[in-house]
């Protein structure tokens, strides 16, 4: 490990119901990295994400932010969750609170903030995602890509060291996903530590460093963007890629 | 004269109302608070734990109403001395937590899971997580039927008659020897301040219900 690395992981398993869900797997980020993980639906990248902040626990192997290990048996697993941003695909906004104080709820509980500073810090975040309007909104009033934009401020508002996406715009409607990945894109260019769980291949190839290609709770092959999506090694991602490109096009020659 | 039979008892028919209503008060309030306390012991604590409230909420769905007034007022008074307010409050506030407390479940329960794990991604604990997005949301959700609860309970306080409350029922009662007779005015005025209370509790707490409407957690 060099100094560099933000987030480790070392030999992840994980059954469900005595399935292997995750089997050995390794993978690291280093600071201002941007990682993409790929692969088929129930190849585990949801559950993978989730066990790098600790929100799945794990069967065994172990995680570290930094110096810090969260699956130590003393780890304060919830201080080291709060330094580690999670976005989730359906965003899961606080559906009782505003806008606002779906920012501020950790910035007072968890940052102990007082109001003016949680405030002065919620609506700069809100800002930099362009919803700075929607100060007062409730989730319900907000569009997908306007919900997601607003998970997104309310990760960032933690200044966290790491920013996990999964899947951040599977459920939004074409027209909101550029909005999305426009603040990620500003993410990426701001330096910030990703690893990213998507669909969108040309965004990946576009912004991630490295890609992981996940097959049946496995890594099958992990390399530069440009390498993996245009020359991979494994068969098994050839054929991913291929199949998710013959798709595409599909969908734009459907009237 | 039937008209001023009820018009000259009208203040002991207010009284028996005013006892009726701070019955049902206090009764919802420790249903409420014991019945949170049971509904959040069922869905999160470990299984002695959820055995133990199960067990309690059971057992006061079980016994009929009148059971729990005589064990809770005759049955105390056998080792201290207690009177028959504070014994009706508990015995139907124990009650009524077993009832709420299924309320509250099964609205923590229709809170989805990611409002949670959102809460936990930002570093909230459960606890806090639970105090701060479940709970809020569960309750929220509740309000409706918490409604059929408070209304179902506030007749019930007419049961808090049988170990000698001077509730409205009682003060009816005492109207009725008072004045040898006029039983069908007597108890027809005390229905119609049932009914009164009932149509105000209900008023009441549907515009707290839309008060209180977020978009998107509505029913
Ligand atoms: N809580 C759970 N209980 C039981 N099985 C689960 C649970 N979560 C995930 N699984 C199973 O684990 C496997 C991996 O799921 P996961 O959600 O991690 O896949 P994924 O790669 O994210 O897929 P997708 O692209 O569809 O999101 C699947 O077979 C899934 O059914
Ligand atoms: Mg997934």
């Amino acid at each position: 490990m060099t100094d560099a690395t933000r987030l480790r992981a070392e030999h992840l398993t994980k059954s469900f119901a005595g399935r292997r869900v995750l089997d050995d797997v390794s993978l690291s980020v280093a600071k201002g990295e941007v990682k993409g993980i790929i692969g088929p639906s129930g190849a585990g990248k949801s559950t993978l994400i989730r066990c790098l902040n600790g929100l799945e626990p794990l069967d065994t192997g172990r995680v570290w932010l930094g110096a810090d290990e969260l699956t130590a048996r003393k780890a304060d697993i919830d201080a080291l969750r709060a330094r580690i941003g999670f976005v989730f695909q359906d965003f899961n906004l606080f559906t009782h609170l505003r806008v606002a104080d779906n920012l501020m709820l950790g910035l007072r509980r968890v940052r102990k903030m007082d109001a003016v500073e949680a405030e002065r810090c919620a609506r700069a975040e809100l800002d930099r995602v362009g919803l700075a309007d929607k100060w007062q909104a409730w989730p319900a009033e907000l569009s997908g890509g306007q919900a997601q934009r607003v998970s997104i401020a309310r990760a960032l508002a933690m200044a966290p060291e790491v920013m996990l996406f999964d899947e951040p715009t599977s459920a939004l409607d074409p027209q909101s996903v550029g909005s999305v990945l426009r603040v990620m894109r500003e993410l990426v260019a701001g330096g910030m530590t990703m690893i990213i769980v998507s669909h969108e291949m040309a965004f990946i190839e576009a912004v991630a460093d490295d890609v992981v290609f996940m097959a049946d709770g496995a890594i099958v092959e992990e390399g530069p963007a440009g390498q993996l999506f245009n020359t991979p090694h494994a068969a098994a991602t050839r054929a991913f890629i291929d199949g998710i490109a013959a798709a595409h096009r599909g969908e734009a020659t459907t009237p | 004269m039937i008209y001023a039979v009820i018009w000259d008892n009208l203040p002991y028919l207010a009284e028996g109302a005013a006892i009726t209503v701070a019955l049902a008060l206090t009764l919802l309030v420790i249903g409420l608070v014991v019945g949170t306390g049971l509904g959040l012991i069922q869905a999160y604590a470990g299984w002695p734990l959820r055995l133990a409230a199960t067990l309690i909420e059971r057992f006061f769905r079980a016994i009929p109403a009148i059971v729990l007034l005589f064990l809770f007022y005759y049955g105390i008074s056998v080792f201290y001395n207690i009177s028959a307010f504070p014994a009706a409050a508990l015995a139907l506030g124990l009650r009524s937590a077993a009832y709420q407390s299924q309320i509250i479940r099964g609205a923590i329960a229709a809170v989805p899971a990611g409002q949670l794990a959102a809460a936990r991604a930002i570093g909230m604990t459960r606890a806090a997580g639970i105090r701060h997005v479940v709970l809020p949301q569960a309750l929220r959700q509740a309000i409706g039927p918490w409604t059929n609860e408070a209304l179902s309970e506030l007749k019930d306080t007419s049961l808090a008659y049988t170990i000698g409350v001077v509730e409205l029922m009682r003060q009816a009662d005492y109207i009725v020897s008072a004045t040898y007779g006029h039983q069908l005015a007597v108890y027809s005025a005390a229905a119609v301040v049932y009914l009164a209370l009932s149509l105000a509790a209900n008023w009441a707490l549907t515009r707290a219900d839309r008060r209180l409407a977020v978009p998107g957690l509505s029913h």
